[in-house]
């Protein structure tokens, strides 16, 4: 049934800036765990008068997140305010960003495979300031909800991408690369289990025959909000589940309801929230209490120079550099604390003329990064292996003449001139050694045979 | 029992550094005053005793310590009273509203910090109209303020109370805030000194918002020279209120000019007030200042710009107030509140923003530039506070439309963000007082109050005082 | 004359939160009808190329350090002072109809 149609999706990501302190105020923005309301001030609980005060790191971690995603910076931006009631909107009113967001018009290639790669577009990426939380409860019968401002003012980064997804398999790849590059940018730890990443896609179908309005930007005239789902795995089965429900309904030329939905875990199902009789009018104007940023080419420049390498970055690098295989990049990248322990790795393995081969197996396979904590002690731990195991010297003469002897075009190439052919010979008595020639020794011994 | 207090703050710190009285009798004395008159005035809706005493005891202890210079306490001994829109920690805060009726801050303003700081004593908190809604005192959840010079007329808004406690010598100085006229136009109709300063010079860190790009924090005084004094204490960069500046005004030059904006003569000035106003002219023109005609074209905008603004930016400041953390809940707004809520919310709803909100940015943009060109050719302006002396109760409490009206001289220096200054000028024939308005360049206040202490050696009225 | 009627009265007031009883909506709606009216008066100037004023001061990029100052935290109790409604550390309001945390109107 879902051949016929062609999945749209757009994601919306807040991520919880890992700041001290909180947008707004000096509170600690730190509250994963605290006990309610012991994390609040007059600004976040919005008491009577309290003014906001924005916080420069903020400021900066959004420019960094847009700079990673290929964003223009608005050299102008600013702060409004955007009203709605809830009871966890202290202010009645979020300070969030409306026309002028921090960042706009970025990308990202997604890459699904060595062959197959696209360009998902991100629309924007904002800051504002989080909400409190509820906790629903019953009390002597009643039931009530009960609030805590702890979380209330948390810097919030929103990013909202384009309707370019086509496939739950492209949406989870790039959630994961959203969570690994706000790590990689030390800005966010961006954890679903702790609420700092959350969460939306907003799901329609288009018949095949629409297919090429996509591409002129006529979407579908509906949308599906899929919302509260707490991690990659479940959304993944969420958006399949969305597919299939929305392709049936539209199956029977009957219309899908534009609605709020959630994901039950346990029946693997989604199901209504809230159906969306008309669009909130949230009243935006500008907060008159900040006074609008100025973000210099200067400070765009500067922020440009303190990012970090990227993963998408080291990805290659890593694969150009040590020819790595894209499942071992993957599996090193992945992690960054697994990455940088590589590095350091890597450099300690040249230094004691051990192979990077050697190291990558190690840790990959054998998960010796694990018992070993720092690098050092890793690379300790190969040097010791490749000293009991060398063959003796007349083995390695004696591989050295087989080789000789079986690869006489390469030695003749090497004797006129070229040069380079001298790795692959040593490789090739290297293989006849499996490995454990020792690498000065075979490299004098060759070269003298081949002088001759 | 001290009979009376001097007129100056000077005056009062000789007096205290003379021993000829303690900082406990200042307050004695005061608060003998509030006890026997204010029941019929209501300028009063809590006597913080307490505190008062334990401040003044403090006082007390720093003069009679004798290591102490006045620099350290340039307040010191000078006795205030606050609109009920600044918080003060312990000590209840209402707004003038029920929905704030019990509440308790646990913080106080920055401003009443600073003035605390400097050696003042809080005698209490004044009346208001609610959520400084209002240019009469009308609007107080807690009933109407009356004036000290005719009760049966009302002290002018929304600093009410604020007003009558100086002019009734309920404390020697009192804070207000003015967003569109509140603190000139009471001082106005009381016979004092009252002073809008410039947007971004006092921080409003601790007060209760009504417009959030309007709002400073002023205050009254008898005097001009006890007007910048108060200033020097309350301005200044704090951090908690990010819009301030912490510019200076510029130098002043000898001579000075003042521009009398011809829009400000027309129809719906009182022609007592107008007569006030000339006669004023005639006075400093006689000292050597030289006057000059100016326009501020857009002035008769002025008004229904204001009245966009204002109640969009009151329609958000009041959305917190929902009862959960504190207060009561929206149902015990009074009808004032709720209309400029509903206005608010209407000029920014969906469909109406552009027409309305927009577009009065964008008109005030036009205003703004008005006293920028005016400015260039003179050092300040002289107008008009308000279109005419005190009202009576209840004259215009039934038309909202009219009551509005009343801001027509004091909003567009609101719009623009620039200082002004009202002083008194004289008396209707009826003996109400009549003030007249000192509006200058962003951060000029020095120049204003240059003016106004020229213009009090020249003339007796602040001097003058009602007969309770 | 700019009509304010009935319906939009009750569209603002549930935006703004407010109860408003039927005579309330018939005052309301005359008095800003002819409020409205009035400020319809700021159509007839032009202001095509004029940028809003929505910042007096000329200020811009007024930011705060990253710094924490654990003085401005309110203890608990403090947090808790303005209301009764509280329960163990929480503020407590009369559940809403909808269900699942975070559901607001979006």
């Amino acid at each position: 049934m879902l051949k016929k149609y062609r999945p749209v999706i757009g994601l919306e990501v807040h991520v919880e800036l890992g700041t001290r302190t909180k947008m707004f105020c000096s509170c600690s923005a730190n509250h994963f765990l605290a006990e309610p309301n012991t994390n609040v001030c007059p600004i976040c609980m919005g008491l009577p008068g309290a003014m906001p005060y924005a916080n420069k790191k903020g400021i900066m971690a959004t420019i960094k997140a847009g700079l990673a995603f290929g964003c223009e910076i608005n050299s102008f931006s600013k702060f409004d305010r955007k009203h709605y009631y809830y009871p966890d909107l202290p202010k009645g009113y979020q300070i969030s960003q409306y026309e002028l967001p921090i960042c706009k018009n970025g990308y990202f290639d997604l890459k699904e495979s060595d062959s197959k790669s696209k360009k998902i577009r991100i629309r924007r990426i904002h800051l504002e300031e989080d909400t409190g939380k509820l906790v629903h409860r019953t009390l002597e019968g009643r039931k009530v909800s009960l609030i805590d401002y702890n979380r209330s003012g948390v810097p919030l980064l929103e990013m909202v991408t384009e309707p370019d997804f086509e496939s739950a398999n492209e949406v989870d790849l790039f959630l994961r690369e959203v969570q690994l590059a706000v790590r990689y940018l030390d800005i966010s730890g961006a954890n679903m289990e702790q609420g700092s990443m959350r969460l939306e896609a907003n799901v329609s179908l288009c018949k095949e025959e629409d297919v090429f309005d996509l591409k002129k930007g006529i979407y579908p005239d509906y949308k599906v909000e899929l919302k509260n789902i707490n991690s990659f795995r479940f959304l993944k089965k969420a958006l399949e589940f969305e597919f299939e429900r929305q392709a049936e309904i539209l199956s029977r030329n009957e219309k899908v309801v534009q609605e709020t939905r959630g994901f039950d875990e346990v029946k693997a199902v989604t199901f209504s929230q809230r159906v969306k009789e008309e669009a909130q009018d949230y009243r935006y104007f500008p907060e008159p209490d900040i006074p609008p940023l100025t973000i210099t080419e200067d400070i765009v420049e500067q922020v440009q120079k303190s990012l970090p390498e990227l993963p998408s970055q080291r990805r290659e690098r890593l694969m150009k550099d040590y020819f790595l295989s894209s499942n071992y990049t993957e599996l090193l990248v992945s992690d960054l604390k697994r990455a940088e322990y590589f590095e350091q790795a890597v450099i300690l393995a040249k230094e004691k003329d051990i192979e990077i081969n050697k190291v990558v197996g190690a840790m990959i396979n054998q998960n010796l990064d694990i018992k070993f904590s720092e690098p050092a002690g890793l690379i300790k731990y190969l040097l010791e292996i490749k000293n009991k195991a060398f063959v003796s010297a007349d083995e390695v003469v004696a591989s050295i003449d087989v080789v000789i002897h079986e690869n006489q075009q390469a030695v003749l190439d090497y004797q006129s001139g070229k040069e380079q052919i001298l790795g692959f010979l040593i490789g090739q008595v290297q293989r006849k050694l499996k490995g454990k020639g020792e690498a000065s020794l075979v490299s004098e011994k060759i070269k003298e045979k081949l002088k001759s | 029992m001290i009979e009376s207090v001097p007129d100056t703050i000077e005056k009062l710190q000789e007096g205290l550094l003379k021993k000829n009285y303690s900082c406990v009798e200042l307050v004695d004395y005061y608060l003998n005053r509030i006890k026997k008159y204010d029941s019929s005035l209501n300028s009063f809706l809590t006597i913080s005793e307490d505190s008062a005493y334990s401040q003044a005891k403090k006082m007390d202890k720093v003069l009679n310590g004798g290591s102490f210079s006045l620099s350290e306490y340039p307040l010191l001994g000078v006795v205030v009273s606050f609109k009920d829109l600044f918080l003060t920690k312990g000590i209840r805060t209402t707004a003038g509203s029920k929905v704030l009726q019990s509440y308790v801050p646990p913080y106080s303003s920055t401003v009443v910090m600073k003035l605390l700081s400097a050696g003042a004593i809080m005698i209490g908190k004044t009346n208001c109209d609610a959520w400084a809604h209002g240019a009469s005192g009308e609007n107080s959840d807690y009933g109407p303020t009356k004036n000290p010079w005719n009760k049966k007329y009302v002290p002018g808004g929304s600093s009410s109370g604020a007003a009558v406690s100086v002019s009734s010598d309920f404390s020697f100085v009192a804070l207000g805030t003015d967003t569109g006229g509140s603190v000139r136009q009471p001082a106005s109709f009381t016979n004092l000194v009252g002073l809008k300063p410039t947007y971004g010079l006092v921080s409003r860190y601790g007060v209760v918002a009504m417009a959030s790009s309007l709002d400073t924090i002023g205050h009254f005084t008898k005097t001009v020279e006890d007007s910048r004094r108060i200033l020097a204490v309350t301005g200044g960069i704090d951090n908690y209120d990010s819009t301030l500046c912490g510019e200076k005004g510029e130098k002043i030059g000898e001579k000075i000019k003042i521009g009398i904006p011809k829009e400000y003569f027309g129809e719906g000035l009182d022609l007592e007030v107008r007569e006030i106003i000339l006669k004023a002219i005639e006075i400093l023109k006689k000292k050597g200042i030289a006057f000059k005609e100016v326009s501020l074209p857009h002035t008769e905008y002025a008004v229904p710009v204001y009245y966009v603004i204002q109640p969009a930016e009151v329609s958000s400041n009041l959305s917190r107030y929902d009862g959960v953390r504190y207060g009561n809940d929206r149902d015990s707004f009074g009808s004032e509140a709720r209309r400029r809520i509903m206005l608010g919310t209407y000029v920014l709803s969906e469909g109406y923003r552009d027409a309305y909100y927009l577009k009065a940015m964008k008109v005030r943009k036009k205003i703004s530039d008005d006293f920028d060109h005016v400015f260039v050719d003179v050092d300040a302006i002289l107008c008009p506070t308000a279109p005419t002396p005190a009202f009576k109760l209840g004259e215009k409490a039934n038309d909202p439309l009219k009551m509005y009206l009343a801001d027509i001289y004091t909003a567009s220096a609101s719009l623009a963000g620039i200082p002004g200054l009202s002083i008194p000028a004289g008396f209707t024939k009826d003996k109400r007082p009549v003030g007249m308005q000192l509006l200058g360049k962003r951060f000029n206040e020095n120049k204003l109050f240059d003016i106004g202490e020229m213009f009090q050696k020249l003339t007796n009225y602040h001097l003058e005082k009602p007969v309770i | 004359m700019t009509k304010v009627d009935s319906s939009d009265i009750a569209k603002i007031a549930k935006l703004a939160k407010l109860d408003l009883s039927s005579d309330d909506v018939l005052t309301f709606s005359s008095q800003l009808s002819n409020i409205i009216s009035y400020i319809d008066k700021l159509g007839e100037i032009e202001t095509e190329k004029i940028e809003p004023m929505s910042q007096v001061t000329g200020l811009s990029q007024i930011l705060r350090e990253d710094t924490s100052i654990p003085e401005n935290t309110l203890s608990s109790s403090d947090a808790l002072s303005g209301t009764e409604k509280t329960h163990n550390g929480y503020f407590v309001v009369d559940a809403l109809i909808d269900k699942g945390e975070d559901m607001k109107n979006d």
